[in-house]
Order: C-alpha cells, then sequence, then structure tokens
C-alpha cells in the first residue's frame, strides 16, 4: 500500500520536474536577445565558434531535440555561464544555496521550538490572559511586513544598542575556510585556533535574521496549532479519554498533540514557498550571501542563464520539501494513505 | 515546558548579546582591518581598469610602482625606482632599481628571486607589444595608457642589466614620468607570468595578483570580501594591520549603518546628505580631501546653436552655481572656475570667476540673435560619481535657471552604458558629467577633456576641436620647464574662459569615515587608497 503510495508520488514529482524544465528551457526563447546567449552565458561568441556553439546546444534542430539536449546538459550539471562573472551558473549556486538552506532551516526549527508550544499553551488557556495575550501578538506579528520588522530590530539591536552586526553571516576578519558552505559546520571543521569564538560570532550574525525570518513561520505555527488544538480538544474521544481516568497532561499528549499536530505538518510545506520568498527579502535586507540575493541581483543585472538556473533550483527545492511533508502527513495519518 | 524552555533561551540571548562587550579573539584578527567599499573590482591588475572602485582595492595595497607621487606637494618620489635620470634630448630615460624587493609568497606562487628589471620590461611590453605573449590575453583593453596614447609615445622598454632599465620615447613628454607614477603602472612578476604560461592559464595573471605591496591577495568572494594579509617581506618595512579585508557593500545607508555599528573600520564614501549626521557621533571620524576632479557642464560645440559662443557665455551666465554647490554637493564642493582644480599647480589663480548674471546672459542670447530662446535638452548621468553626486537634481536645477532666460530645457537620462555611448556618438545638446583625474600632471584634463583628438574617439564631450588650443597643449608637453609649461597652461585656461565649451561647475571634495580607532589612512588626492599606514588602536 505504501509503496504505491510512494511510487505514485514519485511519478508526480518526475512529472513536476519535466514540466519545471520545459519552463526554464523555453525562457531562452523568451528573454530577449539572441538564443545562443541566452543558453550559453557566453557574452563575447567570435564567429568561428558559432557554427560549433549551435551545434554543441543542438539549436540547429527541432525544439524537442533541443529540450533534450537541455535536459541532459541539467542532469550532467552543465547549466552554462553567468553573464556578469563569465562562471559556470551551477557552481555560483553551489556556492550561495547552503547559506540560503542553512538561514531558513534555523528559522523553521526557531518556528518550531516557539510555535507549537505557544499555540498549545494558547489552545488549552484559551480564556486566560496569557492565551488571549499570545493571540494577539500572533496576529500582530503575522501582520507585520518582514522587512519593516527587520529594519526595526536593525535600528534597536544594532543602530541603537550597538550589540549585534547588521549583515553578513561572519565577521569578515574571521577567514573560515568554505568545506560544506554551511557556516557552523564549517567552522568546526576547519583547522582554526578560535573555533569558540568564531562560532559565537557567527551566532550573533545569524540572531537577528533568524529571527526576522522566523517571525512568519512562527505566527502560523501558533494559529495552526491554536485551531487546530481546540478542534481536537472539542473531539468526543478526549472527553472519552478524560471520562476513562486519563489525567490531562496524558490526554494532551497522547490524543490531542498527535491529531493537532498533523494539519500543522501540511502547514509547513505548504508554508515553505512563502518561507523562501521571505528567505530572498531577509537576505538582501542583512546583506546574507544566499541564493536568493544572487537571484534578485541577477534579475537586476538581466543575468538570464543564471535567472534560469537559480528559478529551476529554487522551485524545485520548494517542490521537494512539499513532497516530504506530504509522505510525513501521510505516515503519521492512515486515513490519508486511502484517500 | 514552557516556562523550562524560556529559562533556556533567556541565558542563552543574553550570552550572545553581551559577548560583544568583551572580545576575546587572537591577535590576528583584532589586528585585522575592514575597509567598506562601495563596488566590486572588475580584475585584479590596475593595467586593465580605470575605475576608482577598483584602484582603490587593488593598486596601492598589492603593488608598488617605479615612482610614487607626493600626496601633499605632487612631487615625484623614489619607489621601486632609486633613480632616474633623462638623456640630453628629452626622449630617454633610465631608471635604477631598488635592490631586494620582494614579491609576495603565496598559495599559489613561490618567487624564487627579488624583483629585477625584467619585471619591469614584462609590465610595460605586456601593454605595448603587440606580438607580446600576454598582450591579448582577457582582451587587448589597457584603458589607461591607451588613453594617454602610450602606444605610439614609448618605443621600447630594454632592461640594460638586472637593475636598470631603459625607456625610448618616440618624442619628448613632460608627462611621461607622472603616468608611470599613477596606480595604472604598478609592477606585475614576469616569474609569475611565466610559471602561469607554464601551467597553461595565463589568464590567472590578472585574477589572482602577485605584487610586490604590503599585503598579499588571500581570497576573493565576488560581491562579498576581498582578504589580503600582511606581505611579511615588505621592502618598506611589513604593516602594523595583519590582516585587510575590503568589505562590498554597494549599498550607501548599509556601509553608514556598519560604521557605525563598527563592522567596518573605514567606510568609502559617505553620502554628502549623511556627513553632517556621522560628525555628530564621538566615535567617527570624517575625513576629507579636495580631489583631483571637476564637474562640469559640456555643449556639443557642433550643434547649433551652441556653435555660436555667445550662446555657450550666455547660458555660463544664467547658470546659479552657488545654489547648485548648495543643494547638490551639500556645500562639500569649491565652486569651479576653471578645469583645474585649485590644488594644482597649473591652476590660474587670477582669472576671474564666472559670475551668475541673468540680465548679461539674456543680453548676449540677443546678440546672437536668440531674443527669445530657444529648446535645448540637458542630460543628466544616471549614476553617482565623486565629481557630480546627483546630476538629475542638478539638471532641474539648470532648468529653472534658463527658464529666466527663456531658454526651455528638458532633462534627459538613460541607463548609463547607452548613455555613454549616445554621448560619444554626439547625439546630445548639452551634457552634466565630469572627470577625475589619474596623475597629478594638469595634460591629464586637457587632452583626454578637450583635444582634436578627444573628439575623434569620442571623450571629448564638447565635441570641440579647436587647433589653437590643441597647439597650447602640445607645446605644454615638449618642454621640461615648469615655468613655461605653466604659461602654456594659463593660457590654455584663459583660452577655454573665452570659448566656454564646457562651464566647470565644481571640484567635489572626496570623504571617508573611519572609526577614531584608525590612525594612518589618508584620501591621496591623486590615486587609490593606501593602507600600508594602518594602524588599529584596540
Amino acid at each position: 500500500m505504501m509503496l504505491h503510495y510512494f511510487l505514485r508520488r514519485c511519478f508526480l514529482i518526475g512529472f513536476v520536474f519535466v514540466a519545471l524544465t520545459i519552463l526554464a528551457f523555453s525562457l531562452s526563447y523568451l528573454f530577449p536577445g539572441e538564443v545562443l546567449t541566452n543558453i550559453s552565458g557566453l557574452t563575447d561568441i567570435k564567429p568561428e565558434q558559432r557554427q560549433s556553439l549551435i551545434e554543441y546546444y543542438a539549436l540547429d534542430q527541432s525544439l524537442l531535440q533541443q529540450y533534450i539536449a537541455y535536459l541532459n546538459r541539467i542532469l550532467d550539471g552543465e547549466w552554462g555561464l553567468s553573464f556578469s562573472s563569465q562562471q559556470p551558473v551551477l557552481s555560483e549556486i553551489v556556492a550561495v544555496f547552503p547559506a540560503t538552506i542553512e538561514l531558513a532551516s534555523y528559522a523553521l526549527l526557531l518556528s518550531f521550538v516557539l510555535g507549537i508550544p505557544l499555540g498549545l499553551f494558547a489552545a488549552v488557556k484559551a480564556d486566560s490572559f496569557l492565551g488571549r495575550l499570545i493571540s494577539g501578538i500572533t496576529l500582530v506579528a503575522y501582520s507585520i511586513p518582514i522587512f519593516w520588522w527587520a529594519l526595526l530590530l536593525i535600528m534597536l539591536f544594532s543602530l541603537t544598542l550597538a550589540v549585534l552586526p547588521t549583515a553578513g553571516r561572519i565577521s569578515v576578519l574571521f577567514d573560515i575556510p568554505t568545506t560544506t558552505g554551511f557556516m557552523l559546520p564549517d567552522i568546526w571543521l576547519s583547522d582554526i585556533s578560535y573555533k569558540s569564538e568564531a562560532t559565537l560570532d557567527a551566532l550573533r550574525h545569524l540572531l537577528l535574521p533568524a529571527v526576522v525570518l522566523a517571525t512568519f513561520p512562527t505566527t502560523v505555527m501558533i494559529r495552526f496549532t491554536r485551531d487546530s488544538m481546540l478542534a481536537v480538544l472539542e473531539q468526543s474521544y478526549i472527553k472519552t479519554a478524560r471520562a476513562k481516568g486519563l489525567s490531562r497532561a496524558q490526554v494532551l499528549y497522547h490524543h490531542g498533540l498527535r491529531n493537532a499536530l498533523l494539519p500543522v505538518i501540511r502547514q509547513i510545506g505548504l508554508q515553505f514557498s512563502t518561507l523562501i520568498t521571505l528567505a530572498m527579502i531577509t537576505e538582501v535586507i542583512f546583506s546574507w550571501p544566499g541564493i536568493g540575493q544572487w537571484l534578485l541581483d541577477s534579475i537586476y543585472q538581466r543575468n538570464y542563464p543564471a535567472i534560469q538556473g537559480g528559478l529551476l533550483v529554487v522551485s524545485c527545492l520548494v517542490i521537494v520539501v512539499n513532497m516530504l511533508t506530504e509522505i510525513l502527513h501521510t505516515l503519521f495519518n492512515p486515513l490519508a494513505r486511502k484517500a | 515546558m514552557i516556562r523550562a524552555l524560556l529559562s533556556l533561551m533567556v541565558p542563552c540571548g543574553s550570552v550572545l548579546i553581551l559577548s560583544a562587550c568583551q572580545p576575546d579573539i587572537p591577535e590576528t584578527i583584532q589586528q585585522g582591518m575592514v575597509y567598506c567599499a562601495e563596488g566590486s573590482p572588475e580584475s585584479f591588475n590596475p593595467q586593465r581598469v580605470t575605475s576608482g572602485t577598483t584602484i582603490d582595492a587593488i593598486s596601492q595595497q598589492l603593488y608598488d610602482r617605479l615612482l610614487d607621487i607626493d600626496p601633499a606637494t605632487g612631487e615625484l618620489l623614489p619607489a621601486l625606482a632609486t633613480q632616474w635620470r633623462l638623456s640630453q634630448d628629452g626622449k630617454t630615460y633610465w631608471f635604477t632599481l631598488r635592490p631586494d624587493v620582494q614579491f609576495h609568497h603565496t598559495a599559489f606562487f613561490s618567487p624564487s628571486r627579488a624583483l629585477n628589471a625584467t619585471d619591469v620590461t614584462f609590465t610595460f611590453n605586456r601593454i605595448l607589444q603587440i606580438d607580446h605573449p600576454y598582450h591579448a590575453i582577457g582582451g587587448t583593453n589597457y584603458p589607461y595608457f591607451q588613453s594617454v596614447d602610450w602606444g605610439s609615445l614609448v618605443k621600447a622598454v630594454i632592461a640594460e642589466n638586472n637593475t636598470t632599465v631603459r625607456f625610448e620615447l618616440a618624442r619628448p613628454d613632460s608627462s611621461f614620468l607622472s603616468n608611470l607614477a599613477t596606480d595604472f603602472a604598478s609592477i606585475l612578476s614576469a616569474e609569475y607570468a611565466q610559471s602561469l604560461m607554464q601551467l597553461g592559464t595565463p589568464e590567472l595573471l590578472d585574477l589572482r595578483p602577485i605584487g610586490t605591496g604590503p599585503f598579499f591577495f588571500k581570497e576573493y568572494k565576488k560581491d562579498q570580501f576581498i582578504r589580503y594579509y600582511r606581505h611579511p617581506e615588505y621592502w618598506r618595512g611589513k604593516t602594523e594591520l595583519t590582516q585587510l579585508v575590503f568589505d562590498l557593500v554597494p549599498d550607501n545607508a548599509k556601509r553608514m549603518a556598519k560604521l557605525l555599528t563598527h563592522e567596518c573600520d573605514v567606510v568609502a564614501y559617505p553620502r554628502n546628505a549623511e556627513l553632517k549626521l556621522i560628525t555628530e557621533r564621538p566615535d567617527v571620524e570624517v575625513q576629507s580631501q579636495t580631489s583631483m576632479n571637476v564637474g562640469f557642464w559640456a555643449f556639443n560645440t557642433k550643434k547649433p546653436p551652441f556653435d555660436n559662443v555667445l550662446v555657450r557665455k550666455a547660458l555660463a551666465y544664467a547658470i546659479n552655481k552657488d545654489a547648485i554647490l548648495d543643494a547638490v554637493y551639500f556645500g562639500y564642493a569649491d565652486k569651479a572656475k576653471t578645469l583645474l582644480p585649485p590644488t594644482s599647480w597649473a591652476f590660474y589663480h587670477d582669472l576671474a570667476e564666472q559670475q551668475y548674471d541673468p540680465v548679461k546672459a539674456k543680453e548676449l542670447l540677443a546678440q546672437a540673435g536668440y531674443p527669445q530662446g530657444f529648446r535645448m535638452d540637458i542630460w543628466a548621468m544616471p549614476v553617482q560619481r565623486l565629481y557630480n553626486p546627483n546630476a538629475l537634481k542638478m539638471a532641474e536645477l539648470m532648468q529653472a535657471d534658463l527658464a529666466k532666460i527663456g531658454v526651455r530645457a528638458s532633462v534627459v537620462s538613460f541607463e548609463w552604458n547607452s548613455f555613454r555611448r549616445k554621448l560619444s556618438e554626439y547625439e546630445h545638446d548639452s551634457v552634466l558629467i565630469g572627470w577625475a583625474a589619474d596623475n597629478a600632471d594638469p595634460d591629464n584634463f586637457f587632452r583626454p577633456l578637450l583635444s582634436c583628438s578627444a573628439a575623434e574617439s569620442g571623450s571629448n564631450r564638447a565635441n570641440w576641436c579647436d587647433p589653437n588650443f590643441d597647439n597650447l597643449i602640445n607645446q605644454a608637453l615638449l618642454t621640461a620647464d615648469i615655468k613655461q609649461r605653466r604659461s602654456f597652461y594659463l593660457t590654455a585656461q584663459l583660452y577655454i574662459d573665452e570659448q566656454m565649451p564646457l562651464v566647470s561647475i565644481a571640484h567635489s571634495k572626496r570623504f571617508q569615515a573611519k572609526s577614531i580607532k584608525v590612525t594612518g589612512v589618508t584620501i591621496n588626492p591623486y590615486g587609490g587608497i593606501s593602507m600600508a599606514a594602518a594602524r588599529k588602536s584596540l
């Protein structure tokens, strides 16, 4: 049963991937400028190179064959050159992508750690002052535009109190060799003598962007946990469990939480694309050298090969995460498997 | 559970925050300095660029030149060349090189010898000899040397022995030594070039630099930072700083914020509008220096009615420069009366200042046959430059001034690259633009801006070709006698004032803001920033 389900999902993901690559491929034609330039990223094509390039990119053949050649190149990791740097797009993406993943995962983690307990609390004590306060603050935080919120935090913690830095992943004076692209593991893997200082500095750089980026998912998490918990608490099996003599905590944990968190898991997947969009804004505000900033720069510079590659990677990530949460949801929820 | 979580988080958070107050960082990092620059470098070889941003980042930190310019007096000082002499006919120069000058030892190159004459000949022959193996590597552009026409001036660069280099010129040129002292004439390593050629990666010469300068190249992360370490064998003695990082922050407001949070020790180009705010801070010091630059309004002198000198003069009288200085430069500039800034030795101190006189302007227009005025375009450059921080605003002010004498001006602007292309095709009526000099020689203002050859190549924004003027600036170069040269340049300035192909508006000051902990960083009026003398107190 489960196998069948996984196969179906994999088939679906393959289909989505094909649709995405068709879109990315057609961008070479839809962007202004010459197709050969857009597809190869070479800004200065010499006449004697042209013919061999056309053959290499199969531009003299039918669109279908061009697309297949494109697909082959994508799978081979040959994504063309960036207009602005004339470096391979894929290597640039590999260099910036971990920073985004790092920021987004810390933010997501933060939103779990804060959001679920607070949401539960707000549901269990729905009528208390604290419960109302949490709901109220959540509503405000949900409505705050993220760039404004980020600027407020920068003004308070960086400019006025001067306790946290405004930009970057770590002080530029720390010379941390890149091995994985993720800052904290890189620090631990390096052979520098000042690991603890570097870690602390990296955490100080991480704090504001992570808080800013976590704000939206946390509020979503609180609201969803609260609503879903409230709905579950209304169910008759909760009353039955209480009537059977289980303690309040046991009921909450065994019967309430598990059932209440199911729709929350699904929400993560749905909110992930919003999270990535917000990560891009956060990256620009905090000069976080991730894919969001890189992609926005590419858009400004009309760097078509980079836009193409960046879109492909970001949308694949969103889809994969969506799929994973869906699968998780199904694993935890036997009802969904039948549907 | 929540209480437990909260009690965990509060101490963590406060540790993070408090730790900012008590740095426990190793010495190599405490003695590191962060310079926040306004943009990314295009190359790591000064021969290949003209942009001030790139020159600031690479030239003085990584390289040395044969000669240096004394920033205070503009005189030439010995650098890699300890002495030099000139032949009787003014066409041959000999330079004696300093002994024991070491190149950088880095992860990607280990030099086996000190600087010698082949490094100098390699550096310049790469530019001059079209069949040189390195000439076409990375393109054949050597913009500065092409703009001063070195191709036709320098016939040969020859190593006479290990320590003597001979330059043979086609004609005497008194600006030759000044050009050798510019940041663009940095000396490269011939040995490094050779080893790269053997490895089959010659293009790395311009990307992974080896020089003799105070710092060596460690790492460049595009659009993020450049990291330099101290060159331990620097011939002037090693620097106080152990590490120098150029943090690349194009956004003006972010650069300011990073100065205030001490993420940057030195900040390039604070915005004029914010200078007042930061001068009030006790932990920040603002430095200023009148730079060798000029912002001007050039007329397309081949296009009617601007071919009429009376019209050009009338327009010059109509402009209220004081208002422009206040509103566009916020008072942080000197009013210009000629192309040369007052710090130049050839500046014409007694030249009468151009007055703001709309009545006189109207009279002149009437004399020229335009009593009712006319329509014209003012092209305003779309980017911020030192010599003109806000061309659009300036154009709007001038629009109002011109309306008073009946001239109806429209402001025109394009994207920067097409703007420059259209300018060099002379599609404009008039343009607000400017010039920043690369060396102390006055020729560097006159020739690239107003000579006939500049009109042909498209850099003469006034499209002005006057044989009398060309004659003056050519004669000035043929003699090495400063007094004689000065008199030629004074006449040239007077002639520009009479002919008015352009209206000089302002010589902007260059600003730099730095933490008071940093000393030994000054703005060089003739070129890039140097960090060699910088030190940081804790």
